[in-house]
């Protein structure tokens, strides 16, 4: 069976989610290896995670060379690992800068690419949600080495023990791939609640919140929800960018979406579309993010959100 | 300087996007436009050029590869305020995928600079419809030039530029050196709209009109025939089935809410 490459997404050794998602989709293709880049100490850290979630190799390019530069030199150093082991596929987190790796893999080893998969099965055929979630696609590569690049929570980690044999790569980075520098790193600050796109529900503020998102946090909390907003919530100031959701922000599919003060404009939609069920609060009735929703209410947030915290957090006792 | 601005033309987000029996986005049925994300692409553009002062001698053009009717895309940038504009149009380039896509750019940005080089190619964030965000990177590759992507904020000074970028697990600062390939997020801020006097003056600035021919690409390597993907198959989501709505009043919203989530087990 051929080795199916995941490079292994991990800030400081802390391998993702997403990452154990991929290794299970990886074994439905063919062995997954492990791509880690990253320090010795890190790779140590991040291997018996990654062995436990199935991977059969890991592969370890040291970058101690290469850390401080952006995404080309990982393109290269990817690049070399397929010629060495000419991989039924190579998957990638779909993200900034898993996306850009993609890219320019697909340039250099003149392969198809597939980006923002939410499935993918033997073949190897992917499955996306395009248009703001309005179709559905499958896809195939038809050239070349399938590089696909996978949305979280498009798999379920499988804690199915791979071997682990761990093998040292040196990448030869060439200095064309160091020209640009990453000069300063702020790493985003834990919120205590969950990863927005990992979370198992949102919980999302609008415009309607007028700049106060206590009773949206208040309702996250007595869920267990991570907290979301819209980008007019985030243009006014009112939150970070990170907490964006849509077309210019982050894209989330959880079991549960509760948007408050949000009027589901198409490029919202586009990141939450896709959601299980789907929740509104909106004093407007006419809103058209009433027309998404399982349940909604017309109201306005600021009563209706610390009321409902109120009697779920007693419900939970 | 010398700033080339790619722009997508993209069917309306707000219109009923469709595609075509050959699984291609529909670009004909739905009214289309410059994608949004490439306004501000132009925007910045423009900044660095005003930043730049007259005495720079600074040319920003406006580079479109897609059909006929695509040179709206081009206009509207030049409306903006783009100095030159050039349209990429040939039959053969109908269904390219992003790879063949950015070959096409990539030579005809090369053909642009013409004998001197360009210092800075523009893009946006991803375009509105297929939003793979890869072009760039593609581009950057294929040029052989750095990528300073997905930037927030831009700083440039002589040929320095240095930008923030919200990336995936922490906010960075990327510096390099032009020539490079610059791509912008929307939260750069907005993008200015054309002027009635920018409207005239668009009507006299050079429109360049170029086939695969002019740039030396093989009608072989671009196409829906030779793209490295194919879609099998595409499907419309079923329409959600209408839900519950309820009004609030005197505190009735709440309590259904609550009831709501834990009839489906949420609580
Ligand atoms: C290129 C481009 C990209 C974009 N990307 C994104 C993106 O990634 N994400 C995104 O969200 N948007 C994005 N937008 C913006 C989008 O078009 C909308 O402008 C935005 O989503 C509106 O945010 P909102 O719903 O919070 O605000 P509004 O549309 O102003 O809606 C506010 C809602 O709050 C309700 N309300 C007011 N007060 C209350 C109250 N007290 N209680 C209950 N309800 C109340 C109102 O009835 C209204 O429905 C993008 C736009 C463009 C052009």
């Amino acid at each position: 069976m051929s080795e199916v490459l995941v490079l292994v997404d991990h800030v400081d050794g802390e391998v993702k989610k997403p990452t154990l998602e991929l290794l299970a989709i990886a074994k439905r293709l063919g062995e997954p290896s492990a791509v880690f880049i990253g320090g010795a100490e890190e790779a140590a850290a991040a291997g018996a995670r990654l062995t436990a979630f199935g991977a059969e190799k890991i592969y370890v390019v040291d970058d101690a060379e290469i850390r401080g530069y952006l995404v080309a030199p990982k393109a290269e150093a990817l690049q070399q690992l397929v010629e060495k082991t000419s991989p039924a596929a190579v998957l990638i987190v779909s993200g900034f800068e898993g996306k850009e790796i993609a890219g320019r893999l697909a340039i250099k080893i003149g392969s198809g690419l597939i980006t923002d998969a939410v499935d993918v099965q033997e073949g190897p055929v992917t499955t996306q949600s395009v248009f703001a979630g309005n179709f559905t696609v499958t896809a195939k590569v038809t050239k070349g080495t399938p590089i696909i690049t996978v949305k979280p929570n498009s798999a379920t980690p499988e804690e199915s023990g791979g071997a682990g044999t761990v093998e040292e790569f040196s990448a030869t980075i060439s200095e064309g791939a160091k020209t640009a520098q990453i000069v300063a790193s702020q790493p985003r600050q834990a919120s205590g609640r969950p990863e927005l796109n990992e979370a198992a529900i949102v919980v999302s503020g609008g415009r309607g919140t007028g700049g106060n998102f206590e009773p949206i946090e208040g309702l996250a909390d007595a869920l267990g929800a991570a907290v979301g907003a819209s980008r007019a919530a985030v243009d006014s100031g009112w939150i970070p960018h990170n907490f964006q959701i849509g077309q210019t922000g982050k894209t989330v599919s959880p079991q549960l979406y509760i948007a408050n003060g949000i009027s589901g404009a198409i490029q919202h939609r586009a990141g939450m579309q896709t959601s299980k069920t789907i929740v509104a609060v909106n004093k407007d009735e006419e809103a058209p993010i009433f027309e998404l929703v399982d349940f909604g209410v017309v109201g306005d947030l600021h009563t209706v959100l610390p009321a409902a915290t109120e009697q779920i957090n007693k419900r939970k006792g | 300087m010398n700033i080339v601005v790619c722009v997508k033309y993209v069917p309306d987000a707000t219109g009923d996007r469709q595609f075509e029996s050959d699984n291609t986005v529909d670009r004909v049925g739905v009214d289309g436009l410059l994608s949004e994300l490439d306004e501000y692409a132009v925007e910045q553009a423009l900044q660095i050029k005003e930043k730049a002062g007259d005495d720079t001698e600074t040319v920003v053009t406006a580079l479109c590869v897609g059909p006929e009717k695509a040179v709206d895309a081009v206009r509207k940038a030049l409306q903006m305020g783009a100095d030159r504009g050039i349209h990429v149009v040939d039959d053969a380039i109908a269904g390219s995928d992003a790879v063949a896509t950015s070959l096409v750019l990539a030579r005809a940005v090369e053909k642009a600079g013409g004998e001197t080089r360009v210092d800075l190619v523009v893009c946006g964030m991803a375009s509105t419809d297929a939003s793979m965000s890869v072009v760039p990177a593609m581009l950057a590759e294929r040029l052989g030039l750095p990528q300073v992507t997905f930037a927030s904020v831009i700083e440039t000074q002589g040929d320095q530029v240095r930008v923030k970028r919200d990336g995936d697990s922490a906010t960075e600062v990327i510096g390099a050196t032009m020539p490079l390939v610059l791509s912008v997020t929307d939260q750069t801020g907005e993008a200015r709209y054309p002027s009635f006097k920018g409207i005239m003056a668009a009507k006299k600035k050079p429109l360049d009109t170029w086939s695969l021919s002019d740039l030396g690409v093989d009608a072989g390597q671009v196409g829906l025939s030779v793209a490295w993907s194919e879609v099998q198959d595409t499907t419309a989501r079923p329409p959600r089935t209408a839900g519950e709505i309820v009004k609030d009043e005197d505190g009735s919203g709440a309590t259904a809410l609550a009831e709501f989530l834990a009839a489906k087990k949420f609580i």
